[in-house]
């Protein structure tokens, strides 16, 4: 855990909280995802609910499980609620009422592989909740893209869909696509604004997009108030996902989508402020966070735009944190006073 | 006969090319999808490691040790022509899936890397031994994580042996799972990970008999040994 981050949480957390730095953290995370579910769950029933809380209830169970077989001790790793909000991620990162087996072998890869492999918390070089995603959306792409339309709170196929009784044919009759997912997949020369025109998606889908994106930037703007994320991620990354946006946009209108769509659909909120400012597999020094959310915003759109995955969050945050280490080595910060370190040079 | 007993010991376990050398590995990760996909590869890379590492000795005192690298090369290229040529002859559809890594297996270095490293300093008969060991050491690695990503990924075992025995094998396959499917086994990175998994056992297994041989030994040692894998003290 950053020591930076922790210092930032324990001024922000109000004095006679007994909570340890990284707990309080955690919890203030979780607490600033709430206007985000509470706006999915409007849009896409109680899915999402359920989703979050095996997800929540299978992290702190692998996490305990593990480090029993490691001989830690289990109570402080439980009590910093990092499985917890491992599980929150993952589960609103996941299709509404995903079956439970989808969300227990993400994880598995989420906390035992990806994080407790790697040494536990504050060890691990991936973001745990992003490794699942991404390894569910490898092995179950079926499962990983059937996202339901905007949908009453409570749907009759709830509970089937949870334990994987219903089959893949009827999910499939039930699902639609997301607008990154439709308009990936629109017919190859087909002008942006016929196919806008031609009424893709269900009703009320771009609208449920929209709303639960600003829920999540609320959220976000929660966090960086209680000064838990530094600004420097969020907006490297959101600036240099606008600013490639547009270049793609500028340079082919009818092929490409526009920033604002990108902006306001898919990931993008969720991950500017949730998963790319996660301590652990971010980049430490100020300048060092600005190179690493402008990499993740520009890998997004290159991925979205000219690769073969409608939504790019999770490899491109994946793919930074790769990059961390050597971040990290050319972006120490210069100690006041002292000269200017050679790059490379040693320590 | 103790020193057969020795190279024995090495190639399928203590210095395991797969496991504990970790060479070798573009093959044993790119090939290992299904059971009968490693058995085509083991097979074709045991007979080349056999027939090399016994060549090799057989010209270890003519070739000059400044061109010794080049003319092994040669020598391992054509038995993997061999191979190459044998597996399109009797195994043609196998022959046809494994593509390109029938001809890599030229530039296995486990191969190389024995050639230099023993088969030029001994005897035949022990070049022979060690070559047929490590072979099979690699070869059963091969097969277990074949087997495993097979059964991880499909849910199925010794599926299409057909392609390497014939038609004999035509009904071997055990469906262990049905409608079953975990890409991520399939895909290479399944293969670093089971990889990595059975290399771990192997520590494991190693540490347990190590305690339960030598309960009294554990004394930390000052120096630290550099390597990759195996038990580091």
């Amino acid at each position: 855990m950053s020591m930076l981050h922790a210092s930032h949480a324990n001024d922000a957390s109000s004095a006679g909280t007994t909570a340890p730095p990284t707990a309080s953290l955690m919890r203030w995370v979780i607490i600033a995802t709430l206007p985000g579910i509470i706006a999915m769950t409007y849009c896409f029933g109680l899915g999402v609910l359920s989703n979050i809380v095996l997800a929540a209830a299978l992290g702190v169970l692998f996490e305990s499980g593990v480090l029993y077989l490691r001989k830690r001790p289990i109570a402080p790793a439980l009590n910093d609620s990092s499985a917890l909000l491992t599980g929150v991620l993952l589960g609103v990162s996941l299709p509404p009422a995903s079956p439970w087996w989808l969300i227990g072998v993400g994880m598995i890869a989420a906390v035992v592989v990806a994080k407790q492999l790697y040494g536990g918390l504050g060890h691990n070089p991936f973001n745990p909740a992003m490794v699942g995603y991404a390894l569910l959306l490898v092995s179950f792409p079926t499962y990983m893209t059937l996202w339901a339309p905007p949908q009453p709170l409570i749907s009759d196929t709830l509970w089937a869909q949870i334990m994987g009784t219903l089959p893949i044919a009827n999910i499939d009759a039930l699902s639609g696509a997301t607008p990154l997912d439709a308009f990936k997949q629109k017919a190859q020369g087909m002008p942006a604004f016929q196919f806008w025109a031609s009424d893709p998606l269900p009703d009320g889908t771009l609208e449920a997009w929209r709303l639960i994106s600003l829920a999540w930037l609320a959220g976000g703007v929660l966090l960086l108030c209680k000064r838990i994320v530094s600004w420097h991620i969020p907006t490297a990354m959101l600036g240099s996902l606008l600013i490639m946006a547009t270049l793609f946009y500028m340079a082919d209108a009818d092929g490409f989508a526009s920033p604002v769509f990108h902006l306001l659909t898919g990931a993008t909120l969720f991950g500017a402020f949730f998963i790319a400012t996660d301590p652990v597999s971010a980049a430490t020094s100020r300048r060092g966070k600005l190179l690493y959310g402008a990499g993740i915003g520009f890998l997004i759109i290159v991925i979205r735009n000219l690769g073969g995955y409608p939504d790019a969050v999770a490899f491109a945050v994946l793919l930074m944190n790769l990059c961390v280490p050597l971040i990290d080595l050319y972006t120490v910060p210069n100690p006041m006073g002292h000269p200017k370190r050679i790059l490379g040079a040693p320590r | 006969m103790s020193q057969w007993h020795t190279l024995t010991r090495q190639g399928l376990w203590t210095s395991n090319p797969a496991l504990v050398q970790l060479l070798g590995l573009c093959p044993l990760l790119a090939v290992s999808t299904t059971v009968v996909n490693s058995l085509g590869l083991a097979i074709a890379t045991l007979f080349v490691m056999v027939g090399s590492s016994t060549a090799v000795s057989l010209v270890r005192n003519q070739v000059p040790s400044a061109i010794r690298l080049p003319a092994f090369v040669m020598i391992i290229a054509a038995f993997v022509t061999c191979a190459e040529l044998l597996m399109a002859a009797y195994a043609y559809p196998l022959y046809q899936l494994l593509g390109i890594f029938i001809p890599l297996i030229v530039t296995n270095c486990a191969i190389l890397g024995r050639a230099d490293a023993f088969a030029s300093r001994q005897p035949v008969g022990l070049a022979a031994l060690d070559g047929l060991m490590m072979g099979i050491g690699f070869g059963s690695v091969l097969v277990v994580l074949g087997g495993l990503r097979e059964l991880l990924g499909q849910g199925t075992l010794l599926s299409d042996m057909a392609l390497l025995l014939g038609p004999i094998a035509a009904n071997w396959q055990l469906t262990l799972v049905e409608d079953y499917q975990f890409l991520f086994f399939v895909l290479p990175p399944g293969a670093f990970f089971v990889a990595g998994m059975l290399i771990a056992l192997k520590n494991v297994l190693d540490q347990h008999s190590a305690t339960r041989t030598l309960p009294a030994a554990a004394s930390p040692r000052a120096e630290r040994r550099v390597r990759v894998t195996g038990i580091i003290k």
